[in-house]
């Protein structure tokens, strides 16, 4: 059967790479280019670490085994996926409490979580702050150059038969007489399919919108410091135990809590802050004090190195800050994958593989029921 | 470092932004001149102490080593987020000039190949020549005053394109005689010191292993091919193509954009030199390349327009005819990227080359410059794309079969960080960090 996918971000690459390894016929269309939305507008992380034991770390888990097989699949270094650890660092008593209750919560779900003394830290990062509490390692974290891997795979989805399009945005949906989807209404024209995978990110409720099938999808901004090249000064994804705390909040107004790390081009990226103001794309150097500020405050050294640019994205967001994945039974044919918030670039290898397992008739690895699109309807 | 607003801040002390602020002041403004720079002038003007064209009624008026790496828009007026602290005004009159524009060709990394500009300003500005046998090559009008002012040390001047395309706009050239008697001056100059010039011929090459000892210069057909090479041994090479407009902040303030005649991308101002966003001005080369002189009325325009004065009509006129004659200029000398081989280097800051931002259109799908940025990095250095951006924009464009756009050049232009700033720096004034 025929698969289309709705975007060329990280989560339509992968989908469309899985889709096409299991042998299905995928046409990918974009109305921008390849990996020009939030997947160029994020940083790579993929972690473990940052999740509570529930439906999210078991996709997160999941996905983590899937990127070492792309890793060794597609090669390593195209992708720029390197598996360099996370620690996680408590600057106070109470936080530090927090951070071992949840390592030991994590830990029982399969997660590699080694919690850290103060004196220890040091050797992990030498160039962190001395007034810490505590931490934790968490050798699973890994990360990916997001933009390369949606690309990378997406190459490789080409080399197994797939199409992409982009400059191709999608107005419509093209129904059958029972209801069911049989395609879309593309900019270029009618393209038909036997499943439309939803995976326009932010955008995707709109396009559920299109099929008659409400999402509700929101978009959370974020913004990433970039720093000048240095040399290797950062050895891991560093962040404080409060980040857990931001990632899950349901609160509106402006959460900082940095996650710094290095590249392989030497800049360290200071990411990111979440802030719900719709698609305001204004730079609000409030928001960029604040992160350079919690960045010194975790590696002192970085107050005297200079800022090289800022960008930022629009974070993909759920009320219940869970992806959704899966076939919507209120109109068959249209499958979403889409929702993924600030951990789509982590959780895309798991979603791909998910779905190509569903649309193929095998039984998926993961129970898709958390993440079903109904679960929303009042 | 707050103090009570200016009514105007006008950001670069060039011709364009000097004439702004006497303009303004002139008329009763408040006036505060930020200039990066350690002393003002700006491109043209880059004596050495003791020779200061800066009037003395200005000079309580400039703030030098302010480099703006922020414009904020508020309610009444603006913040200026500076390297030596805030600077408020009603008013701001963007005046950032250009800088030289480079194209890539193999070995141009190379020690002692220099921009047209970067020789002119450790010549002026330091009184060092680049080199004693220097070849100075690329495009345009300015690529003369350089020669000149290096004189003996010339090895050769090669023009890539050909003065003889003035003859295609003799009204424009006729609306300006002063700019033909320059020209002839320089060129008596060259003349004089025995300095070859050639036309429609261009560098297509550095040599060297630590430091360049020679260049492949090469005739150039109607298509701009290369057809018969040569080599010629030098110790410094001089470059320029032309001037990339500095946009940070005319883009920063959501100014609009468009593309000038010589491919550059430029902020659009109305007759009164105001940008598309209220209480922005724009004077100089920030609003299309044209030489000093355009600059200075363009800033006498928009420093009186700011204060609430009407400029004088004759400022319009002569505005008019240097526009046209920049026209004329920018049609005479064509630029593009030329067809650099695959393993040249595109940017020098990531070390991409030709061949990966070929890949990552053809190969990865990329449709955009500002796609290929993400994908091989161009642009992703130090330098920010300041030096390669112009260069990428032609290249990826040429690779997706298409001519180069705004749209393209501006998703390469726009950087939220205008100038370097440290993390310390942006950190001050948060509490409990
Ligand atoms: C500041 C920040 C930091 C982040 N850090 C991380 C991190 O460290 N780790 C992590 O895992 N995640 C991170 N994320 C989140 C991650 O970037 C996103 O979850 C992920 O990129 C979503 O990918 P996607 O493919 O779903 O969406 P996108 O990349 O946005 O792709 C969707 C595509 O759909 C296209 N589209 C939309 N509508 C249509 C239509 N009608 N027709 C055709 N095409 C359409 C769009 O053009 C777009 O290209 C971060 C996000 C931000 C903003
Ligand atoms: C080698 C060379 C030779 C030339 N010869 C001639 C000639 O013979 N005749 C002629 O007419 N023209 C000549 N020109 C061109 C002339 O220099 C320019 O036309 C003129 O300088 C443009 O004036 P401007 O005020 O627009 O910009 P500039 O002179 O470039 O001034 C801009 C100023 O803004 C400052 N600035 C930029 N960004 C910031 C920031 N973020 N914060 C604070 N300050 C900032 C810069 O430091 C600079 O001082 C020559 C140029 C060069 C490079």
């Amino acid at each position: 059967m025929d698969v289309l996918v709705i975007g060329a971000g990280m989560v339509g690459a992968a989908c469309a790479y899985h889709c096409a390894a299991a042998g299905l016929r995928v046409t990918v269309l974009d109305r921008g280019g390849v990996a020009t939305g939030t997947t160029s507008g994020g940083e790579g992380n993929i972690l473990v670490s940052d999740k509570e034991p529930g439906p999210e770390l078991d996709l997160a888990l999941l996905s983590v085994r899937r990127w070492r097989i792309l890793g060794e699949r597609i090669g390593a270094d195209r992708l720029e996926l390197e598996h360099k650890g996370g620690v996680v660092v408590a600057r106070s008593a109470p936080a530090l409490a927090g951070l071992a209750d949840l390592t030991g919560r994590q830990r029982a779900c399969g997660v590699d979580a080694v919690d850290v003394t103060a004196g220890d830290l040091p050797a992990l990062e030498p160039n962190l702050t001395r007034d810490v509490t505590g931490g934790a390692h968490y050798p699973q974290d890994m990360q990916v150059q997001p933009m390369l891997a949606a690309a990378a795979l997406l190459r490789a989805a080409r080399d197994l038969g797939a199409t992409v399009h982009t400059g191709t945005e999608v107005r419509g949906f093209l129904f059958g007489r029972d209801g069911a989807v049989t395609g879309v209404r593309a900019g270029s024209g009618d393209r038909a399919a036997g499943w439309v995978v939803n995976a326009a990110g932010t955008w995707g409720g709109e396009v559920a919108d299109l099929a008659g099938a409400p999402l509700p999808v929101l978009p959370r901004k974020g913004f990433v410091l970039v720093t000048e090249p240095l040399p290797r000064v950062i050895r891991h994804k560093v962040y404080t135990a409060d980040y857990v705390a931001g990632v899950a909040s349901d609160d509106a107004g402006l959460e900082t809590s940095v996650v710094v790390e290095g590249t392989r081009a030497g800049t360290v990226l200071i990411g990111a802050s979440r802030e719900r103001v719709g698609f305001d794309r204004r730079m609000s150097l409030p928001v960029i004090r604040e992160l350079a500020a919690q960045a010194i405050g975790l590696f002192p050294f970085l107050a005297d190195v200079t800022l090289l640019r800022t960008y930022l994205g629009f974070r993909p967001y759920c009320p219940d800050h869970l992806p959704v994945i899966g076939p919507d039974p209120r109109v068959p044919g249209l499958v979403h994958a889409c929702g993924h918030e600030g951990a789509g670039i982590g959780l895309s290898a798991a979603t791909g593989h998910l779905i190509a397992q569903t649309l193929t008739g095998a039984t998926p690895d993961l129970d898709l029921a958390p993440f079903r699109p109904e679960r929303f309807a009042a | 470092m707050t103090t009570s607003p200016a009514d105007i801040a006008v950001i670069g002390a060039g011709p364009a932004g000097l004439a702004a602020a006497a303009a303004a002041r002139g008329r009763g403004a408040r006036v505060a001149l930020l200039d990066s720079a350690g002393r003002p002038g700006g491109q043209y003007w880059r004596h050495r102490d003791g020779h200061n064209p800066i009037p003395a009624s200005l000079r309580q008026d400039i703030l030098a080593g302010h480099a703006v790496w922020h414009v904020e828009v508020e309610a009444d007026g603006f913040v200026l987020h500076t390297t030596a602290g805030e600077v408020r005004a009603r008013t701001v009159i963007v005046a950032t000039g250009a800088y030289d524009r480079q194209l890539p060709f193999p070995g141009w990394t190379l020690p002692g190949v220099f921009t047209a500009g970067g020789a002119q300003a450790m010549l002026k500005g330091h009184g060092v020549p680049v080199g004693d046998r220097v070849v100075v090559a690329g495009t345009g009008p300015f690529l003369l005053p350089v020669a000149a002012a290096l004189r003996h040390r010339v090895t050769g001047v090669f023009e890539a394109g050909s003065p003889l395309g003035f003859a295609r706009h003799p009204l424009a050239v006729a609306r300006n005689p002063g700019k033909l008697v320059e020209g002839a001056r320089y060129l008596r100059a060259l003349h004089g010191h025995r300095i070859p010039f050639h036309t429609r011929t261009a560098v297509v090459a550095a040599h060297g292993d630590d430091r360049v000892h020679a260049v492949t210069v090469a005739r150039l057909d109607r298509n701009r091919r290369p057809v018969s090479e040569r080599e010629i041994e030098c110790d410094a090479v001089a470059v320029g193509y032309g001037f990339t407009p500095q946009l940070e902040l005319p883009l920063q303030l959501g100014c609009d954009t468009r593309l000038d005649a010589d491919g550059s991308l430029v902020a659009t101002a109305d007759e009164w030199q105001r940008a598309s966003v209220p209480g922005v001005y724009l004077a100089g080369e920030v609003c299309g390349v044209g030489g000093a002189q355009l600059s200075v009325v363009e800033g006498a325009i928009a420093g009186a327009h700011a204060a609430g004065a009407r400029p004088r009509r004759s400022l319009l006129r002569k505005r008019a005819a240097l526009r046209a004659f920049a026209a004329a200029m920018h049609d005479t000398y064509r630029v593009g990227a030329g067809r650099p081989a695959d393993d040249t280097i595109v940017c020098r800051c990531e070390e991409v080359t030709v061949r990966e931002v070929r890949e990552s259109v053809v190969d990865l799908g990329a449709t955009d410059p500002r796609g290929v940025k993400l994908l091989a990095r161009p642009g992703m250095g130090l330098c920010q794309g300041r030096v390669c951006g112009y260069a990428t924009a032609c290249l990826v464009a040429e690779a997706c079969g298409r001519p180069v756009t705004a749209a393209d050049l501006r998703g390469l232009a726009a950087r939220p960080i205008a100038a370097p700033v440290t993390l310390g720096n942006l950190a001050e004034g948060v509490e409990d960090a």
